[in-house]
């Protein structure tokens, strides 16, 4: 459904685009609909532009991404089937206007035609479907509602249309303990009825719970991707298992990773790009410039 | 909010309406108002009632307020009131003509220069620095030499086209700003297009703002016609506010103890101003839910 | 004891009345104690962090007492207050980014810091300090600007603490980093205690994972109130009150996949706290509320150092 081959993307900075700065360089992965795939990694590690690119609201550099073969076209076609929801609930809503104008903005551009009572009634049912007590949240302010109602809210706008595929990206990283698990349970609810997700994050206990595969992104590269249980069981990147040490951990002490002694990339003869290292289980060099080669 | 819910008009009122409804129960909204509709409709009405030629010598100079003279004479014997009344008029329409054109050119620029960014930014960032730049009183000197036209419209009209680059620096600033909230990028993503985003999610979040940038400019415009009044640049017929202060001044009012002069038109461009900005403080208010609890 | 704090009540004035952040909570410190202060937004935690160094304008003690080292802090007297900070109690902010001077370099900014308190730079001890933390000793000639979150982070760290005070009040200094900085940054807080730099310390953070690798007691508030306090390892393994149960069991760890165990949030609500229902606060999203909850619970010490405020336990 999403492909994503090569991408890159080059910021430019300085007075007239003097330099420029690469965020993102040659990445490649698929989302399938009724998957959830997460995208994780640190802050500066480009995860978040490539969502943006994949909603259509950057431009790429170079390379191609395509939803059900045809080139990303921001616009009112797209944004019927793909949709993104952001980190910060608050900014994500104007707050000079009630909460529940980004429903009506949704019937303005997609639905202009349909009666204002059988709307009203749609609504509803897309906020019972994310839980939501329509009496509670309608005709309020972003202000006087919670963070966790507001992410419910983007969730319950993203109902409205015909969506496949929805970026999340870092939507829980705000809320509370309490509420966070419902969000995310609700992602999985929606991945059920085959939406495809791409789930963002820097937090690796969050993209375990949802994710069947999980891609590791460090400074606008993948170093390592693959089905979940594999990335997260038996991960290869020395990076992956720095991640993975420094995850606290409830029941577990807080352990320095192993160190790697050879560079599995090249102790399998992998030769440029990533090395399948089992079934999907894709796998970049170390370190370019300080891999130690067997 | 309890407060809020109990005072808040019905449910799912239009947001037109509602502004409405707490608009005329801001006091300050109103008391800053209704001062400046006074002033304004002593303006418009005072010069029909009043049809004597404001300028014409009298045979009582330098007479305190009476019944006869409401505002007294000045030392030739000029009716004050009546020049009052003309100067609120075009004093009126100088700060409108003006403040308008330039809130226009200043909003036009500023959107399109936050909101797009890059080439165009750059571009319309440079046009605005060179106005800046140029000066405004020797070239408005040199204009009215040349072409000679000593009407208010005009003079308005040249106040306006060189009073707006620091508007546009102003509102490209906030723009800026407002352009990276994420309901901007929601609203791309609800089918809106720049016009619309601009009109419809960045500039109800300035409205106040906006509002005082037009009182700013609206007070700028009245300072700067009555400057260009005072160097014999104004309108050769008639009278405004800037010129009875600058004749007041001229003729040592002030020394010869003729208060009746400088202080019915220094108080009426003091309250005129200020009463916008009281308005605006209450603006504020109406146009941000979150102020309008406390 | 190093720390106690008597039924504390600290309110926030609004046009619609006092907020009750705090509503009365009692503790103690041990020296050399770390204590993690974990729970919701708006359960008082921060407002307990803030309330021991610095109360801002609308914030008002209604009640209680704090005492350190013996000596009665007047917490709601600023003035006062400024002979304590950064000597007797000190504060590492949420945004350690924002607290430097962006137009100094630090080697200024530590001096004039200092002086402003009427203590001598000891050069070689911040550097010394500084290399404990990972910071090379270059930072110094640099603007905070040129620094890395985690490197501000941790050099606000050092700052707050030379002179090595008493209580070390750190105010979620994990939330905004990555979770390799975190733990070089948790590592250090408990290099400093090591290094008898600080004495005490309260951790405040929403991420009882991490708590739990710090803290000797983690301390669990719900709406302005003591829930839990106990031991690190009785809280994660043990905990009695239902809801340090329902928090954990909502953790989300690697591991966990959603296919295989499904996790449940607490459904509800905390209540407002402008004007709180009597009786246990948490009684209305609690799974065993019964009808002896109307009454407030009063906090019981079931073993040594386990306090829980419920009645069911």
């Amino acid at each position: 459904m999403l492909k994503l081959r090569d991408v890159t993307k080059e910021f430019r900075v300085g007075a007239f685009g003097g330099r420029s700065v690469r965020a993102v360089k040659g990445v490649n992965f698929e989302v399938a609909p009724g998957e959830v795939v997460s995208l994780i990694g640190e802050s500066g590690s480009g995860k978040s532009t490539l969502g943006r690119m994949i909603l259509g609201l950057n431009p790429v550099t170079s390379g191609s991404i395509t939803f059900d073969d045809l080139p990303v076209r921001a616009g009112k076609e797209y944004y019927r089937r793909v949709q993104g929801i952001f980190q910060d609930p608050f900014s994500s809503f104007n707050p000079v206007f009630k909460a529940d104008r980004v429903f009506g903005m949704i019937k303005e551009t997609y639905h202009p035609a349909v009666p204002a009572a059988e709307w009203a009634g749609r609504v509803d049912s897309a906020l019972r479907d994310v839980r939501l007590n329509p009496d509670q949240v309608l005709g309020k302010y972003p202000h006087q509602l919670s963070g966790g109602q507001l992410q419910r809210l983007l969730i319950a706008r993203a109902l409205l249309l015909d969506i496949k595929l929805l970026v999340a990206d870092e939507i829980t990283s705000m809320l509370d303990a309490s509420t966070r698990i419902d969000v995310l349970n609700l992602l999985a609810e929606l991945k059920a009825r085959g939406l495809g997700v791409l789930y963002i994050t820097h937090d690796l206990s969050l993209g375990s719970y949802l994710a069947e595969r999980t891609v590791v992104l460090r400074r606008g590269s993948v170093v390592e991707m693959g089905p979940t249980e594999r990335v997260f069981g038996d991960p290869l990147h020395p990076y992956t298992r720095e991640l993975l040490s420094a995850v606290p951990r409830l029941h577990e002490a807080w352990d320095d990773p192993t160190p790697v002694d050879d560079c599995p990339y090249h102790r399998e003869g992998g030769s440029g790009g990533l090395f399948e290292a089992g079934p999907g289980h894709l796998v970049a060099c170390a370190e370019l410039e300080t891999c130690v080669r067997p | 909010m309890s407060a809020l819910q109990e005072v808040a008009p019905p449910e799912r009122a239009g947001v037109r309406r509602e502004a409405l409804y707490f608009a005329v129960r801001n006091g300050k909204l109103m008391a800053g108002f209704g001062i400046v509709l006074v002033l304004l409709l002593l303006g418009l009405l005072g010069p029909v009632l009043f049809t004597d030629a404001p300028n014409e010598y009298g045979p009582q100079p330098m007479s305190p307020p009476s019944a006869e003279h409401w505002f007294g004479t000045t030392t030739f014997g000029q009716d004050v009131f009546t020049q009052f009344v003309h100067g609120l008029r075009s004093t009126f329409a100088v700060g409108v003509v003006g403040g308008g054109i330039a809130a226009v050119i200043g909003m036009l620029v500023g959107f399109v220069a936050g909101y797009r960014g890059g080439v165009v930014d750059e571009i319309l960032n440079m046009l605005t620095n060179v106005i800046l730049v140029i000066p405004t009183l020797a070239v408005l000197l040199i204009v009215n030499a040349y072409l000679g036209i000593r009407s208010v419209a005009v003079q308005g009209l040249f106040i306006g086209l060189t009073q707006w680059p620091w508007a546009a620096r102003a509102i490209r600033a906030q723009t800026f700003s407002l352009r990276t909230r994420e309901f901007v990028d929601l609203a791309r993503m609800s089918g809106a297009g720049t016009g619309r985003i601009i009109a419809r999610e960045i500039a109800p979040n300035m409205s106040s703002y906006l509002f005082m940038t037009f009182i700013l400019l609206f007070g700028g415009s009245v300072l700067i016609a009555s400057s260009l009044d005072f160097i014999g640049l104004g309108p050769t017929e008639g009278v405004s506010l800037g010129l009875m202060l600058q004749n007041a001044n001229q003729w040592s009012a002030l020394q010869l103890g003729l208060w009746w002069w400088f202080v019915p038109p220094g108080a009426a461009i003091t309250a005129v101003v200020g009463a916008l900005y009281v308005a605006n403080v209450g603006l504020d208010e109406v146009f941000n839910p979150k102020l309008r609890e406390t | 004891m190093s720390l106690l704090v008597s039924e504390l009540k600290v309110h926030y004035r609004t046009l619609r009345g006092d907020v009750r952040a705090l509503d009365g909570v009692t503790f103690g410190l041990r020296d050399g104690e770390i204590l993690g202060l974990v729970g919701e937004s708006g359960c008082g935690k921060s407002t307990l962090g803030k309330s021991l160094i610095r109360m801002d304008g609308r914030m008002r003690r209604a009640g209680g007492t704090v005492v350190l080292d013996g000596r009665e802090l007047p917490i709601d007297d600023d003035r006062a207050m400024n002979a304590f900070r950064f000597r007797e109690v000190s504060l590492i902010p949420q945004y350690a980014m924002s607290a430097l001077n962006p137009t100094r370099k630090l080697r200024r900014m530590v001096g004039e810091l200092l002086r402003s308190r009427g203590a001598p730079l000891d050069a070689e001890e911040l550097e010394r300090r500084m290399s404990q933390v990972g910071l090379p000793r270059e930072v110094l000639d640099r603007y905070p600007i040129e620094l890395s979150g985690g490197m501000k982070q941790r050099m606000v760290m050092v700052i707050s603490t030379l002179l090595d005070p008493s209580l070390l009040i750190a105010d979620e200094v994990t939330s905004a980093l990555d979770v390799s900085t975190q733990k070089a940054v948790a590592r250090a807080l408990l290099g400093f205690r090591e290094r008898g730099y600080v004495k005490s310390m309260i951790f405040v953070t929403h991420d009882i994972a991490l708590t739990h690798h710090i803290a000797d007691t983690i301390m669990v508030m719900y709406a302005g109130r003591l829930a839990e306090k106990a031991p690190a390892d009785v809280i994660v393994k043990k905990p009695r009150h239902p809801y340090t149960r329902l928090l954990l069991d909502a953790l989300p760890e690697v591991g966990v996949r959603y296919a295989d165990r499904r996790l449940e949030g607490i459904a509800g609500s905390p209540p407002s706290l402008l004007d709180p229902p009597p009786g246990c606060r948490f009684r209305a999203r609690c799974p065993i509320a019964g009808d002896e909850c109307a009454e407030d619970p009063p906090v019981a010490e079931l073993t040594p150092g386990h306090h829980v405020a419920c009645w069911k336990v």
